[in-house]
């Protein structure tokens, strides 16, 4: 089998990579940084999991097919974050107009 | 393909497949999938969190500094690591070096069993604090309600996180006795590579959990 | 008349080994196929069981057979049943298990022992919603919505839940090793664009199935881990969201319903090809259609949601996606169509089946439109409206288009052709049993009569009793094959390879084929339907 062998100092880079990473989202966390701290957080733990993916699972080096399936997978997770927010994020944004309608008093069930 | 080493009657080799390569292509492809499914299946608790948190800010915040950002911090390292480990067994694997492969393999797994033991202290504690959702849930502050939505998406997430962990440790050992029985080689190793998949997308699940459970606000937004 | 030998192949799939464990623990995909087979036809008969129940107590308008809470019950296990046990396995766990390997000159699927686990993994989410059943059953509605089924209901919702869990591994494992198996597994020669549309058909169901199949899982799971230990995600006592059940049921039981038509479609594919003697007109349109139903689908599911009190803005956005999720599903009937303008017809039960389920299809898909219009919707949601639909594209749809597939390749299946006039005779009484059952319902839904009700004003009667005679008709349909499917085991003529000179690997082996299927691995040179090049040998 024609696998990519990675060499050993490749895992220990990505690895110390991971650690750099770790200390400075937990340092980040205890500094202020309003509604950015979250976006911060993510980005971060995005580009940690970004770097296992692509090193430690070998997704670099692997067939076009393999990149495909995990985009395919990010995607409909990300229709499904979407499209879900969009419904809650929207909901207040139409308001009702000021009720015209009288019910006269004798009706209804 | 027209440099493939023709392996008739190799041992792995199973009969609805002409070649090793082809098997060994095709469990991976297999287990890629099954990742996918993996995203999915977690992907609806994090849509929850989401969904919640943006709700209920405040309660997230209370929540979150109830968890110990030390041992939470110490696990993330040490899953670290142990992805680290079992890259190295794969590449052992990759290069027909058993005895490395099972060692990698055993550290690997200590370091899994280390994490779920921290993760039993955490749960441990939240028992005794009367922190588990459900009839004996107690917390003060006018948030409590909420506070308990996100100890349920924590026991959730975290819990399912567990116990793939456990899954992983049980299967793990199962490879790393197969590799102890020189079953692996450069040719067929895919179980594994499979299972190194596998160990590095739980390791990536906890990448995200950490800190969106334990990092919410540190920095004390809400005082 | 279809040239048939006299003897049946001396060895083959079904005889090479006997007794009961060479059944349960083969890796065989046909016989695997067989296990599956069987055991969901014994579902349909349990999920056609509650319809009788249902459509008995609605042929009066006083709620007077059954009490109010058993009437729940019926309609939640007959749609549970149906759903979960029946349509969602029934073409790919069946034909495509059977069939796909042979469509592509494979030996077996990629993960034989994997596959027989599904069947296994089924046959345990089966077992244990069969006893939630008999235990006293579940009350509400197939769709478990929050916070009836995780606060209120008294039910055995967490033993249906966990048996519906169980099985949905079935269904992912099943798309998982068909989509390695077309990835992997096609013989020399055979590129995608040289596939048989029903292997594109499977392909687009496994990535439904693939995809969507874990977030119900999850969903379901927490429905349960709240009933039993309260944690309330769902839970607005807590300031949860049973909007939020809502949204993520749907975002898998929409696309389901892609994999209970796809399928079908692939079937009607092969048999529309067949049976004008044609290659199937705008092939790769409708390759790309079955890939685009699959992506569009999962881009839809809040038009189940219109009236939940979701946002309206959502709801627009929903409401445009779903009218173009139509796109594709029109293509292929188009192309259909066009297969057969002009071709040699052949007039043979499949191709009945066949007819019956464009025609359906196409009415339930055009009601589906109505209903994706957020405005209209508003009206007939939660009405016989909605019923009518989804049983024209289900029932009139999908199952039509598996009787199709199981008369079409019976003969390979086992070796022996059915009756054509019982065939022919039994398409019409489906046929006609169905629309008196269901078409009713439309006009029943668009006057208002909500769904889930087990009374109704006297007003609605006469509509309620065509449906309920219909059913009885349709429920004769179904026996009928039942019968004669049996009986052409023994007593059928014996087929041959390929009693219909059909293009298409799997015609190239002995009927019923060998264990392996193939002595030598085929190489292909040609697209899937050159029938032009085809001589039909009739006598």
């Amino acid at each position: 089998m024609s696998a990519h062998v990675s060499p050993r100092s490749t895992y220990f880079a990505i690895f110390a990579a991971l650690m750099v990473l770790t200390a400075i989202t937990i340092g980040v966390a205890f500094v202020n940084l309003g509604p950015f701290n979250f976006p911060v957080a993510l980005s971060i733990a995005i580009t940690k999991a970004t770097l296992v993916i692509l090193f430690f699972m070998h997704v670099k080096y692997s067939s076009r097919l393999t990149k495909l399936i995990l985009g395919t997978g990010f995607f409909f997770l990300t229709v499904l974050f979407v499209l879900t927010l969009s419904d809650y994020l929207s909901r207040g944004w139409m308001t009702a107009p000021p009720a015209a309608v009288q019910t006269a008093p004798e009706a209804g069930r | 393909m027209s440099n493939h080493v023709a392996h008739v009657h190799h041992p792995a080799l199973q009969h609805q497949f002409e070649t090793l390569e082809q098997q060994q292509e095709s469990a991976t492809l297999g287990m890629w999938l099954f990742l996918v499914t993996e995203i999915m299946f977690f992907g609806g608790l994090f849509m929850a969190y989401l969904l919640y948190r943006i709700w209920y800010p405040q309660a997230w915040a209370e929540g979150s500094l109830e968890l110990d950002i030390v041992l939470g911090g110490v696990n993330t390292a040490v899953l670290i690591g142990s992805s680290l480990t079992m890259a190295l067994a794969v590449r052992a694997a990759q290069t027909g070096a058993p005895r490395a492969t099972v060692a990698w393999l055993l550290i690997t797994i200590a370091l899994g069993l280390t994490f779920l033991v921290i993760k039993g202290f955490e749960y441990a504690h939240k028992f005794e604090m009367h922190h588990v959702p459900g009839p004996g849930f107690q917390f003060e502050g006018p948030h409590a309600r909420q506070v308990e939505i996100f100890l349920s998406l924590y026991f959730a997430m975290t819990g399912l996180h567990a116990l793939h962990m456990v899954i992983g440790v049980g299967l793990l050992s199962v490879i790393a006795w197969m590799a102890h029985k020189r079953r692996f080689s450069p040719e067929w190793y895919a179980p594994v590579e499979m299972s190194g998949l596998y160990w590095h997308f739980v390791d990536i699940v906890w990448i995200f959990l950490f800190p969106l459970l334990y990092l919410v606000d540190r920095a004390h937004h809400f005082a | 008349m279809i040239t048939t030998t006299s003897l049946l192949p001396r060895e083959h799939y079904l005889n090479i080994r006997y007794g009961i464990l060479s059944w349960l623990l083969t890796k065989d995909h046909k016989r695997i196929a067989l296990l599956y087979l069987i055991s969901i036809t014994a579902f349909f008969f349990l999920g056609g069981l509650f319809a009788v129940l249902i459509r008995l107590e609605l042929a009066t308008p006083a709620g007077d057979m059954l009490s109010a809470d058993t009437y729940n019950r019926m309609f939640t296990m007959h749609g549970v049943v149906m759903v979960f046990f029946f349509l969602i396995p029934s073409i790919p766990a069946t034909l495509g298990n059977f069939l796909l390997p042979m469509m592509i000159g494979a030996k077996d699927l990629a993960f034989p022992k994997l596959n027989l686990l599904s069947w296994y993994i089924f046959i345990l989410g089966g077992v244990i919603t069969l006893w939630a059943v008999v235990v006293g059953g579940v009350d509400t509605g197939w769709t478990f919505y929050t916070p009836y089924s995780t606060a209120a209901s008294n039910t055995n919702v967490v033993a249906t839940g966990v048996g519906v869990f169980i099985t949905g591994f079935s269904s992912i494992l099943t798309g998982l090793n068909f989509i390695v198996t077309i990835h992997r597994m096609r013989a020399p020669g055979l590129t995608w664009f040289r596939l048989p549309l029903f292997v594109w058909a499977h392909y687009a169901t496994s990535l439904i199935q693939i995809l969507g199949t874990p977030v119900i899982a999850i969903t379901v799971l927490l429905v349960a881990l709240e009933r039993a230990f309260h944690i309330g995600i769902f839970d607005p006592a807590l300031g949860g969201d049973p909007v939020l059940f809502q949204h993520l049921f749907w975002f898998y039981s929409h696309p389901a319903v892609y994999i209970m038509i796809l399928p079908s479609m692939g079937v009607v594919s092969e048999v529309v090809a067949c049976f004008s003697r044609k290659n199937v007109f705008g092939y790769s349109f409708v390759a790309f259609s079955s890939l685009a139903i699959a992506v569009f689908g999962f881009l839809v599911w809040a038009h189940h949601m219109f009236v939940a009190g979701m946002s309206v803005y959502a709801a627009m956005i929903f409401s445009f996606l779903s009218f173009s999720v139509a796109i594709p599903s029109a293509v292929k009937v188009f192309n259909w169509t066009a297969t057969l303008y002009r071709g040699a017809i052949w007039l043979q039960a499949p191709l009945l089946f066949v007819f019956g389920f464009i025609g359906l299809f196409t009415i339930g898909g055009l009601t589906g439109l109505f209903l994706a219009a957020a405005g209209l919707d508003v009206h007939v949601h939660d009405t016989y409206f909605v019923v009518a639909h989804f049983h024209y594209i289900m029932v009139g749809g999908a199952i039509m288009g598996y009787m199709a597939g199981l008369h079409f390749w019976w003969p390979k299946m086992f070796g022996r052709m059915y009756p054509e006039g019982w065939a022919k005779f039994a398409a019409l009484v489906v046929f006609v049993g169905f629309n008196l059952t269901f078409f009713p319902q439309f006009i029943l839904g668009y006057l208002g009569m909500p769904r889930r009700y087990y009374a109704y004003p006297e007003e609605f009667q006469v509509l309620n009793v065509m449906s309920s005679a219909g059913a009885t008709i349709l429920g004769v349909g179904y026996l009928i094959p039942m019968v004669y499917f049996l009986w052409s085991l023994r007593y059928g003529r014996v087929a041959g390879p390929n009693p219909w000179s059909a293009t298409g690997l799997e015609w190239t082996t002995q009927s019923p084929p060998l264990t392996e299927n193939f002595t030598t691995t085929p190489t292909v040179t040609e697209g899937a339907y050159e029938y032009s090049k085809r001589e039909m040998k009739v006598v």
